[in-house]
């Protein structure tokens, strides 16, 4: 586990997150520890209330963790003022959400430039980044369209566009498919899945096993608790020999 | 499994002998479901027994070849024309009896049980999901590789319908628990 920590991304340590107190106090996380290194993509699977959405929030600094600790590419975000966590979340982490998010009075191009421009890049500049981000994505040709002129497939594209432009390294996905069809959702995850390859460390969101099997590492949920991981490791159908 | 319809159907499209069989076969269903030779030539004698395929002799390399017959064509059309038929009852499923009696027995973690299936299926699924985006089944360009790609995604749901099922009597359990109407701790 050392070599995993070295290079992790993300590393979670002991994280507890605790809502409100007394009577009313609600665990949503208690003691999760868990680290997704470059090229990796893992999985985030539990029922309702598990605490996996709350689990992405604070692994992105949206939230803050009442216990233990979380490393962004090696920076501690508790050690950050609230201007220097917004500046990692606008370089390092790109979100993806299943209602995508996109701004409707800005065309895809410069729905992808927003966050680059808010950093301060100049706009020639963040407006080359969105261009290639979205030609990654095989939406290049949709740049000067709006979002409602775009299917919900074509729209996840652009947000994923939005979530990796400027290299961003960290990719965090709430639920991306819960508003597409089956062969569209499996589209984003394959997606999803090269911009890992590509070498970005990638958390999933997600309810649908189908979906999770995408990932390098499945982890369980449970009342805030990680019950089980599933790797993607030897199993007795690794013999078959689908490939030529 | 039809071992033997199938081995007719690909007889159909055209004459063939034993392993060219054997190796269309598993081209079209990625050695999921291995054949040894032995039981390609037993099925095919037992076809010929039958009238529905016959040898029609050497191939110019001392391999045997088969064709199919007017009977055997006949077979492949009911085969195509009609469903698979479902068992009633339908095959021993090992995992809904060990829950069935997991749920009866006080002393039985149950949700453990759920867990750990749950991890050996999303492991299977992990690795059909891993094989479906590499290799010939992720662009699928002959007719075989999509074949193979769709025999994949058939393995995925059935292991998808598998977790559902285990989630959904989890959720079924705690609700059950919440209530106190329970066996259940």
């Amino acid at each position: 586990m050392t070599a995993r920590q070295q290079h992790a991304l993300l590393a979670l340590t002991h994280v507890s997150r605790v809502h409100g107190t007394g009577a009313t106090e609600v665990r949503a996380l208690r003691d999760v520890s868990f680290e997704v290194a470059p090229g990796e993509l893992v999985a985030l699977m539990g029922p309702s209330g598990s605490g996996k959405s709350t689990l992405l929030h604070v692994a992105g600094g949206l939230d803050q963790p009442t216990g233990g600790s979380v490393a962004v590419d090696g920076t501690d975000l508790s050690s950050l003022g609230q201007a220097e966590r917004a500046r990692l979340r606008r370089t390092t982490i790109g979100y993806v959400f299943q209602d995508f998010n996109l701004i409707p009075a800005l065309t895809a191009e410069e729905n992808v430039a927003l966050p680059g421009e808010l950093h301060g890049l100049r706009s020639g500049e963040a407006r080359e980044a969105a261009r290639a981000a979205l030609a990654e994505l095989g939406v290049a040709d949709l740049a000067d369209r709006f979002p409602d002129d775009l299917s919900g497939g074509q729209q996840q594209r652009v947000a994923i566009a939005r979530a990796v432009a400027g290299e961003r390294r960290l990719i965090l996905a709430d639920e991306p498919t819960g508003a597409l069809d089956t062969s569209t959702g499996e589209q984003i995850l394959r997606l999803l899945r090269e911009r890992c390859d590509a070498g970005a460390a990638g958390v999933l969101v997600t309810h649908e096993a189908r979906h999770a099997a995408w990932a390098d590492r499945v982890v369980f949920l449970r009342d805030g608790v990680v019950v089980d991981e599933a790797d993607a490791g030897l199993t007795g159908l690794a013999g078959m020999t689908g490939a030529r | 499994m039809s071992v033997k319809q199938a081995l007719l159907a690909l007889l159909e499209q055209g004459p063939k002998y034993g392993y060219q069989l054997r190796t269309e076969f598993e081209e079209r269903t990625g050695s999921t479901w291995p054949l040894n030779i032995g039981q390609v030539y037993t099925t095919l004698s037992r076809l010929e027994r039958d009238g529905l395929v016959v040898a029609g002799g050497d191939d110019g390399e001392g391999h045997v070849v088969y064709r199919t017959t007017e009977a055997g064509r006949a077979e492949v059309d009911a085969w195509f024309g009609s469903p698979v038929p479902r068992d009633q009852p339908p095959p021993r499923d090992e995992l809904a009896i060990k829950l069935a009696i997991a749920i009866s027995s006080p002393d039985v973690d149950v949700e453990y049980v759920i867990q750990q299936q749950r991890t050996a299926t999303m492991r299977a699924l992990q690795e059909h999901t891993r094989l479906k985006r590499s290799g010939r089944a992720a662009r699928p360009e002959a007719p075989e590789d999509l074949a193979w790609s769709l025999v994949l995604d058939a393995l995925v749901f059935e292991a998808e319908a598998e977790i559902r099922w285990l989630d959904h009597c989890e959720a079924r359990l705690a609700r059950l628990a919440t209530t106190g109407g329970g066996t259940h701790s």
